[in-house]
Order: C-alpha cells, then sequence, then structure tokens
C-alpha cells in the first residue's frame, strides 16, 4: 500500500494549475462557435474544368489558405456546395479568383446567409439534460454507496474534466483560431461519461475495503483502494489512448480536432478519477472530523 | 454442463451475426440491411424550400421562417429520419430552409412530408337557411355550402394519431383520432352543440377532407377523421398535425444529391485509423494479459460483430458522434475484461486456486461494472429522451450519439460477463473428470 494520499495538496496543485488558467481564458475569452452555432455563407459554384479536374480535396487545399471554409460537398450535378462562417461578399470574390487561376473558370449559382444548425434552444436543452442527468447520477451514486460524499465528489470530478477541457478549448480559440463546433458537443458527453465511469471504479474500491477491514482508518483505505485500482485505471486508459492516439495521428483532418478533445478529455478523466475523486473523499472526512470536534 | 449450454448460445449469435452480415442475410430477412451512414460520412440528399411570403409583413419574415424551420424539423424526426440537416437560408427577398436528408434511396416519402402546409381548420355551414335544411336526406348535397370558419384550427390541438375505424361500412379503415387541448375540447363541445344534425366540416390546406353530421354534442374533445385514407397518409397527415402547420406555404425548389461533409479520403482515413487502433489494443491486451488477453480479444471481436448487427437491425444512422459513442463503448467492454483480469491476478495473489479465484474476481469485479455502466446508461437515455419531452434535448445529432453509446454499452456488459466468464470457464479451468 502507497501512501497516495499524503501527497493530496499536491494533487490539488495540479489539478489547479490547469483549472485556473481554463477558468481564466474562459471567462476573458470564451468559446469560438462554428459556422454550427452562428450561421454563416452558403456558396454554389460550378467549375469549369480548364487547368485540373476538380475534386474536393483540390478544393479543400485552396480553402485551408484563410477562406474560412468550413466544408465542402460535392452534388450529384456536378456543383459545389461551400459552408462557412465570416466567408464574406470579398472572400468569395478572391476564392473564385484562386479556383480559376489553378483549376478552372468558376461560376456562381448562388451565394446565401445560412443559419445555425445547432440553435440557443437545442443548446439549451442539451444543457438542461446535461444537469438533469448530473443531478440523477449523483442520486444513483449517493445511494448505490450509501452516503451523499461519494455522489457530489464524482460529479466535482466530473466538473474538473469538462471544465479543463473547456478551457483549453478556449486557449486553442485564441492561440490556433480553433472553432468548437457540434462534434465538439459530443466529445463533451463522450467525456462526461467517461469521467464518472472511471471515478465510481475507483470508488467501488473504497467501498469494498470499507467492508473488508473497518479496522483500517478512511484515508488508509482510500490509499488501499488507489494503489489496487491504479493499475487498471492506467491500462483501461491506455486501450482508449491507443486507438484515439492512432485516430489523431492517422486518420483524417477534418476530424483531427474531435479526436483531440477526446484524448484531453480521457487523460484529465483518469487523472481526475485517482488524484482528484479520491483525495476529495479524504479531504470531505477531515472537513467533517474537524466540525464535529467541540470548539474550546 | 450449463458452461456448455451457455457456449452454445454464445457460438449461435455469433453464427447469427455472420449470417445477417453476409450479402445474403437481407435476403433472408427480406429487408433492407445496409448499414446506414449519415451526412458527415456518405452525404445524402439536399433540399431547398422556398417559402411564399407574399402573405407575411416584412418584418415578420425572419420568425416566420424560424418557425417554418423548426416545424419541419419536427416532422423529420417523427417521420423518423435520423441525423438531418436542417438550417434557414436568406438572401434579398428570398427566404429559404435548407433540409439535408442522410441517404439516397427512400426518401420521397420524407420530401413529400416536408412541403405540406397541413393547415388543420374546422367549419360549419351557415347558410341562412340552414335551419330548415334536412341534412340527412341526400337531397341536400346538391346544394353549395357555404362553410365558414369556427375558429376551431389545429392550434388546439394535443395530439393527433393513427387508428382503425370501429363501426359502420368503413370499419378497418385507417382514420386520424385528434385530441384536443382542454380549451379545444371546449370550443369543440360548443361547435357540436350548436350543429347537432349538421355537417361539421374539416378542411386541411383549404381543402375538404370530410364533412360528417353531428349527431350529439361532444364534450371529450375528440374527433376522428375519416377520409379514405390510406395507412401511410393517415400516418403522414398524423405526423404534420403533431408538428404543427407550416405558416407559410413551401415549395421545393430543388433536390440534388451531395457528398460526404467530412471528405471522402477523412473518412477511409480515419477508418484505417480506427482498425490500426483496435489492433494495438488487442495486442496490449495479449502481452499484458497472456492467455486471459487472447479471450478478451475474442469478447472483443464478437461484441464488434453482434454491435453491428444491432446497427443494422434497429437502424441506426452511424455518424461521427456515433462513432465516438461507439469508441467510448469499446473501451468500457476492454475495461470490464480488465477489472476482472485484475481482480482475478489479486485472488491468486491471495494463494487461492484459480477456480475459486476466478469465480471470486468475477464476482467482485461485477459489483463495479455494474454500478460505473448504470451511470453511462442513465446519461445515455437521458439524452436519447425516449419519450419526445420537449424541455429536453432533442437534436438528432446528440440523440444518435447516446443511442450508440447505450446500444455499447448494454452489449458490453453482455460480451464482459457472459462470453468473457463462459470462455475462461471453458477453457481455463482444469478439466474436471467427468
Amino acid at each position: 500500500m502507497i501512501n497516495f494520499m499524503k501527497y493530496k495538496t499536491i494533487y490539488f496543485l495540479i489539478s489547479l494549475l490547469f483549472l485556473l488558467p481554463s477558468v481564466y481564458f474562459l471567462s476573458r475569452y470564451g468559446l469560438k462557435p462554428s459556422l454550427d452555432f452562428t450561421g454563416g455563407s452558403l456558396l454554389e459554384l460550378t467549375i469549369k474544368p480548364t487547368h485540373m479536374e476538380p475534386t474536393t480535396a483540390l478544393l479543400e487545399d485552396i480553402a485551408k489558405q484563410g477562406f474560412n471554409i468550413h466544408s465542402i460537398q460535392q452534388t450529384s450535378q456536378g456543383t459545389f456546395l461551400f459552408k462557412g462562417k465570416d466567408f464574406s461578399q470579398s472572400l468569395n470574390q478572391k476564392f473564385q479568383h484562386e479556383i480559376s487561376t489553378f483549376i478552372g473558370e468558376s461560376t456562381e449559382i448562388s451565394f446565401e446567409n445560412i443559419g445555425p444548425t445547432l440553435g440557443r434552444e437545442l443548446i439549451k436543452k442539451t444543457l438542461t439534460s446535461l444537469i438533469i442527468a448530473a443531478s440523477l447520477i449523483m442520486l444513483y451514486v449517493t445511494s448505490r454507496f450509501k452516503d451523499k460524499k461519494y455522489g457530489i465528489c464524482a460529479i466535482l470530478a466530473m466538473l474538473h474534466d469538462i471544465l479543463i477541457l473547456l478551457g483549453v478549448f478556449s486557449f486553442l480559440g485564441v492561440y490556433r483560431h480553433v472553432q468548437v463546433d457540434a462534434l465538439f458537443v459530443t466529445a463533451l458527453l463522450t467525456i462526461l461519461s467517461f469521467s464518472v465511469h472511471d471515478t465510481i471504479v475507483v470508488y467501488d474500491r473504497i467501498r469494498e475495503s470499507l467492508k473488508l477491514n473497518p479496522k483500517l482508518s478512511f484515508t488508509q483505505t482510500v490509499n488501499k483502494a488507489v494503489t489496487e485500482t491504479l493499475g487498471r485505471s492506467i491500462n483501461n486508459s491506455l486501450t482508449i489512448i491507443f486507438m484515439l492516439l492512432s485516430l489523431y495521428l492517422l486518420g483524417g483532418p477534418t476530424i483531427k480536432w474531435f479526436i483531440f478533445a477526446l484524448l484531453i478529455g480521457t487523460i484529465s478523466g483518469t487523472y481526475s478519477s485517482t488524484f482528484t475523486a479520491a483525495p476529495l473523499l479524504v479531504l470531505w472526512e477531515q472537513i467533517k472530523a474537524r466540525q464535529s470536534k467541540p470548539t474550546p | 454442463m450449463k458452461n456448455l449450454q451457455r457456449f452454445f448460445l454464445i457460438v449461435l449469435l455469433v453464427i447469427l451475426a455472420v449470417v445477417i452480415n453476409l450479402p445474403y442475410g437481407a435476403k433472408l430477412l427480406k429487408r433492407d440491411l445496409s448499414l446506414k451512414k449519415g451526412l458527415d460520412l456518405q452525404g445524402g440528399t439536399h433540399l431547398v424550400l422556398e417559402t411564399d411570403m407574399a402573405n407575411i409583413q416584412s418584418s415578420d419574415r425572419l420568425d416566420a421562417l424560424e418557425s417554418a424551420k423548426q416545424i419541419i424539423s419536427r416532422r423529420v424526426d417523427l417521420y423518423g429520419v435520423s441525423e438531418p440537416v436542417i438550417q434557414t437560408a436568406t438572401l434579398k427577398d428570398s427566404y429559404r430552409i435548407i433540409v439535408e436528408l442522410p441517404g439516397i434511396q427512400g426518401i420521397n416519402q420524407a420530401i413529400e412530408l416536408i412541403g405540406q402546409t397541413a393547415q388543420l381548420d374546422f367549419r360549419e355551414d351557415i347558410a341562412s337557411d340552414a335551419n330548415q335544411i334536412n341534412y340527412a336526406s341526400p337531397s341536400a348535397f346538391s346544394r353549395i355550402f357555404s362553410f365558414e370558419s369556427t375558429g376551431l384550427t389545429g392550434k388546439d390541438l394535443k395530439k393527433a394519431s393513427v387508428s382503425f375505424d370501429q363501426s359502420g361500412q368503413t370499419a378497418g379503415q385507417p382514420v386520424v383520432a385528434l385530441e384536443f387541448t382542454s380549451e379545444g375540447a371546449e370550443k369543440f363541445a360548443d361547435i357540436t352543440q350548436r350543429n347537432v344534425s349538421r355537417p361539421v366540416a374539416i378542411f386541411l390546406d383549404d381543402q375538404l377532407v370530410t364533412a360528417p353530421l353531428v349527431n350529439e354534442a361532444i364534450t371529450t374533445g375528440q374527433a376522428i377523421i375519416s377520409g379514405n385514407f390510406t395507412a401511410e397518409a393517415a400516418s403522414q397527415l398524423t405526423i404534420q398535425l403533431n408538428a404543427g402547420a407550416l405558416p407559410v406555404p413551401i415549395k421545393i425548389i430543388e433536390q440534388k444529391n451531395i457528398s460526404a461533409t467530412l471528405g471522402a479520403d477523412s473518412v477511409i482515413k480515419s477508418l484505417k485509423a480506427g482498425i490500426i487502433g483496435l489492433t494495438l489494443v488487442m495486442l496490449f491486451m495479449w502481452f499484458y494479459y497472456g492467455k486471459n488477453g487472447l479471450i478478451a480479444n475474442i469478447a472483443l471481436i464478437i461484441y464488434g460483430l453482434i454491435t453491428l448487427t444491432v446497427y443494422k437491425l434497429i437502424p441506426v444512422t452511424l455518424t461521427l458522434p456515433g462513432i465516438a459513442g461507439f469508441i467510448l463503448s469499446v473501451g468500457m467492454a476492454v475495461d470490464s475484461n480488465i477489472l476482472i483480469f485484475e481482480r482475478l491476478k489479486e485472488e491468486l495473489r491471495g494463494g487461492r486456486p484459480f477456480t475459486i479465484a476466478l469465480e471470486l474476481g468475477f464476482g467482485r469485479a461485477w459489483d463495479s461494472i455494474k454500478d460505473a455502466n448504470v451511470a453511462t446508461i442513465i446519461t445515455a437515455l437521458i439524452l436519447i429522451n425516449p419519450l419526445n419531452w420537449n424541455f429536453l434535448n432533442t437534436s438528432g445529432m446528440v440523440r444518435g450519439f447516446a443511442l450508440t453509446l447505450l446500444i455499447g454499452v448494454l452489449i458490453s456488459l453482455f460480451t464482459g460477463i457472459v462470453v468473457t466468464r463462459t470462455l475462461m470457464r471453458l477453457f481455463l479451468l482444469p478439466r474436471r473428470s467427468a
């Protein structure tokens, strides 16, 4: 048994090292919403293959040069659809000029303003769903573990992971112009589930050790449980990380940030179940013990 | 003996899954069993709808467009097309709605459904001589009715549903049953009260659907539209009524097929990367846990097969968010196995014989597997929102993600506990002489 909990201040400090910048960036800069949330422009073009046969891959290369284009699709009528946020009329003209130079003469069929696919209403409803899910998980964990500290600390660890993920993307928004899109919402949901899942496995061990070794102090029990579950926790996360890393390094460019969000969340979730959720329980018990001491 | 039975059950399931996934499985079950892929992975149909704003003041046009968009979203949802993209498009005086539906075949009905205005309107005959007419006699129908709106419309509806006529000549024919809100029920009671033995006409988009005679005042707030519907027409009408009437007439001006938003190269690359990742996971399990790891890998393959089959049978529209849900559930399936193996190791270290250690390991691991997975199931169920509660999430994308997550977790519970356990008992336990 390793005395993990002796260093719990250090774990909390490490968490703070990430949490404080996250809160700072989120409150100062927020997140950069993508076309999915704000709407933007839709351009439809036909392209004459004068220099080259037009393909979505070729057009993607041109679009990457600062044209704010989010997606390119080919239609059955041989036209191309471009969707982009902040894709203004002047950018449109420059873009078409580039196409004419490299691929062939383009003819504009339409250029319209499009609304968001994930409006305010949907975001609000998804948030409501999440608050309800978090409350129910808290109640479930509390009832299964017969103590509210487990439920509350599991949710705190989850918030820790979500806040860090949001913070990282706020940071990336400022320095790498990364936008959060609909996919980011699903990444967030995935991490939420993963975080709670991982925490419960550690808590289950504490519950069992409490039953088997009633003589150990609470801190010692937590130490024992963490020692016993650390191997499993790391192994399990490694399998997910293998999967995500190969998708990040070898997968298509359009899903890179989505996979990156999952990677950050998995790492943070693994850390938080052992080094946030478990020490929080110990802290809870210590505060309770201090309060119940009669004041002189 | 019990283990052998379980083993055969597993083998049977695997054979079934393989057959369904092979090309002739679809012929066997007489249905389309191709894996449905979303707009991001496969593309689909792109529809442009033009609204007719002639009767709407220019200041209200954007609001009308937004509400038309929401009603169309609801119709598409109710119709069961999953993962659509629906957005507004404006340019000067044209107000449009773009609807993108995944897949290319079999969406004609959905397209038909989208464009109908579906203004439901109850009207009564206000002819001056109305009191003298005997509506029951055939001669009454030769005169021209002057129907006037009663003020009872689709807005007063609580719910519409398809039902089958119970009585009369048309027994067994599909009809649309209406249930009014309490306010609507009052209006309907008033209308039927003052029109006993006279007709109350039901108009849809200014077309007469049916004009039944009122036998007595109806105070229950329920009515039936019977009008020679086919089963499909009745169900389309219910979808339209439940989703609400469009505030403006709408016309489909364009329909074309579009390619995947993620780009074909990107999808293929990601697929390859996914396979490499999965192989790495399996190698890791094999190196780290040896023989046990191999069994876990077999369980994982069985897991993948069953999941694919369930996706095809439901059918689930597979999108990138859905794949994220799947990856997470693979992680959880592997996790169940790792939990069991770590427990087994501990029990063995404690000096217990393998047979007992295996059972203890499973028993103890089960507690944590159960609690951890129930938490995930709670999240998934709330996001799927199976009862269509209005205050909860209704976005197709989030629902799709949650559905794949739920399916994944349920199947992973089965493979983690039943499959791994049975295989380990059968192949790792020392053979007892019969």
